[in-house]
């Protein structure tokens, strides 16, 4: 009997020739990140419980990437990153993206893959939930939290069962006026937000293979917005290019067997699809931008992992090019690399972030997570009442954004952008020709 | 083990947000005053009408045991949420169902029990009732109505629990030959 993807990994990484869902085997990681808001909380745990002098795994394969809680004047976050840097050097470790150095990138999932550390074939862990974003690569990759983490770090090691796959097959052209985030967002929406729990979530099909590596990477960024053990596409041309370009590191691609066994299929004809929201609270309540336009909307937010890529802020771009917002707009860049990218990029002969300037815009954030999960109270575009807010973020359960009256509604860069123009939700194709 | 105490009552989908909110993450669980003002912010983030689960100033909770609907601690996998549960006093979660990382988060710091059951008890258990739990028999006692529902196996899962966590489990087994 044939495997899928994510068995043949964890087979690889088990040291066996087989693996079954539901099996509980030791994996060797490849990877394991952490940021500033469960690094020294995972430092911790290993410093107990493996001793003061304890040095970690190994060195070359941890990656701390404060991202969190950056641009603030909570001293408590700035102890928390000075925990990280003291660790970093006290274990000499090589992947310190440090906010007081022109080594800081910005938000981790997105940095992981800018810098090379996502590579098909592989275990990457993280003490972050949407850690499965990297799964995009074709590895295995999924969020733990920091007493496992803390293992991880002194073992190189972890227990973990094999999950069955849902197999989601996702073929057409995406019509112009949809992105990967309508698709996932549909996916969501059919299946809830407990409608993969423990669960691999393999997407394929000719509309995945014709994605972009930040499309992918939104697809499986919210896997576990299903309650999805991990998101993976199998690596490709695409995907080979990408991980080449920034790094030299070698990599073993896996493919699912044709004979592999799947909890589950769903197929699903992408050309059927139309823009899309997630409604207040959660990210299973899914209806068409169509369905609920001309709700009023006091702001809209552009950035994250899942919402704050180079191809988010083309896309926004495209849409507010010679327009101007009704309401304030936030743009929060994920990373440095993004940031200076929205600089050089054009639309229409003019650079990104002169469009976003004339179109009323915030000024741009520095990279970081920001108000995608609320923060400390001087967090950019943090939520206090009873805002209604149009994000590209990826979860809107109560309070998310830092407000319990607040309502997130989840939508493509698309979607957020015409919105904003509107200060009222809007279908992005009365304005994509 | 038997755990009895009053029931505070939540519904579906309570996420980690709700827990424990995203501005208490600069608390550091493993740092002993951090760990302690966790459990004062527990369930913080719940929508004001059904707040009432920490008293005002308050470390620790009226409410040992928290009874909700289906896929509870989804969203992040903040390790704080199940900290901050059992910082408070939290003993046990009745749910329908968990979210993963929630789930795995509770075993592997050994805070609390995260306990499956069929029965919709968040639909028939009100907050304040007394409870009682039996994990060994597998049953929950819904005092006021003399009602017993049975309960999901832990399995293995209670071992490392009831030892204070994977590192204990492990530790008291020699599978781990460190400190």
């Amino acid at each position: 009997m044939g495997l899928t993807l994510t068995e043949k990994i964890f087979a690889r990484h088990a040291q066996r020739s087989h693996v079954a869902p539901g099996d509980n085997v030791w994996v060797s990681v490849d990877v394991l990140m952490t940021h500033d808001v469960c690094g020294p909380g995972t430092i911790g745990v290993f410093e107990r419980e493996f001793g003061k002098d304890a040095m970690v795994f190994a060195r070359d394969k941890v990656v701390l990437i404060p991202d969190h809680y950056i641009f603030t004047t909570d001293t408590m976050c700035h102890r928390n990153v000075d925990l990280l840097r003291a660790f970093a050097q006290q274990q000499q470790l090589p992947f310190f993206y440090d906010p007081q150095t022109t080594a800081y990138k910005g938000v981790c999932h997105v940095a992981l893959a800018q810098e090379g550390h996502c590579r098909p074939g592989e275990i990457l862990l993280g003490t972050d939930s949407h850690t499965c974003t990297a799964g995009a690569f074709g590895e295995f990759a999924t969020g733990i939290g920091n007493t496992d983490a803390g293992f991880v770090l002194g073992t190189g090691t972890l227990l973990l069962k094999v999950p069955a796959s849902m197999r989601f097959v996702l073929d057409g052209a995406l019509p112009p006026y949809l992105m990967a985030k309508d698709v996932i967002l549909r996916i969501i929406g059919l299946i809830g937000v407990d409608g993969a729990t423990y669960r691999a979530m393999e997407f394929c099909g000719s509309c995945v293979e014709a994605m972009t590596m930040e499309d992918r990477m939104t697809i499986c960024n919210m896997a576990i917005e299903a309650g999805g053990k991990n998101g993976i596409i199998a690596a490709d041309a695409t995907t080979r290019t990408y991980v080449t370009a920034r790094t030299s590191v070698p990599f073993v691609e896996e493919r699912s067997d044709a004979d592999a066994q799947y909890f589950s299929e769903h197929s699903i004809d992408v050309t059927a699809l139309e823009p899309a929201v997630a409604q207040p609270h959660s990210p299973d309540k899914y209806a068409t931008a169509r369905a609920v336009a001309g709700t009023k909307i006091d702001q809209a937010y552009i950035g994250s992992c899942t919402g704050g890529k180079l191809s988010d802020f083309v896309a926004a771009a495209q849409i507010l090019a010679g327009r101007t917002v009704r309401v304030p707009t936030y743009l929060v860049p994920a990373t440095v690399e993004v940031k200076d990218a929205l600089a050089t990029t054009r639309h229409a002969g003019q650079p990104l972030t002169r469009i976003f300037e004339e179109a009323g815009c915030l000024p741009l954030a520095p990279p970081s997570c920001a108000a995608c999960l609320g923060g400390p109270s001087d967090t950019f575009g943090r939520v206090t009442g009873n805002e209604i807010v149009i994000s590209t973020t990826n979860r809107n359960f109560p309070g998310r954004m830092g407000s319990t009256s607040a309502g997130i509604y989840l939508a493509s860069p698309y979607t957020v952008a015409a919105s904003a123009i509107q200060g009222a939700i809007t279908d992005p194709r009365e304005y994509l020709a | 083990m038997i755990i009895t105490g009053a029931a505070f009552v939540l519904g579906d989908n309570i996420d980690t947000d709700q827990i424990i909110p995203a501005q208490y993450l600069n608390l550091v669980p493993t740092i002993a005053a951090e760990y302690r003002e966790l459990g004062r912010h527990a369930l913080a983030g719940l929508p004001n009408a059904c707040r009432a689960f920490m008293q005002p100033g308050a470390y620790q909770t009226d409410y040992p045991i928290l009874i909700a609907g289906r896929n509870f601690g989804c969203g992040s996998s903040r390790e704080h949420a199940p900290v901050a549960l059992g910082a408070a006093g939290v003993k046990v979660v009745v749910a329908a169902s968990f979210a993963r990382i929630f789930f795995r988060n509770c075993i592997a710091t050994g805070e609390l029990y995260p306990v499956e059951c069929r029965a919709r008890l968040c639909e028939t258990v009100k907050t304040g009732d007394t409870v009682m739990l039996d994990l060994a028999a597998q049953t929950l006692r819904h005092e006021a109505r003399g009602a017993v529902f049975a309960l999901a196996p832990l399995g293995a899962a209670q071992d490392v629990i009831d030892a204070g966590g994977i590192f204990a489990y492990a530790r008291a087994r020699g599978m781990l030959h460190v400190n």
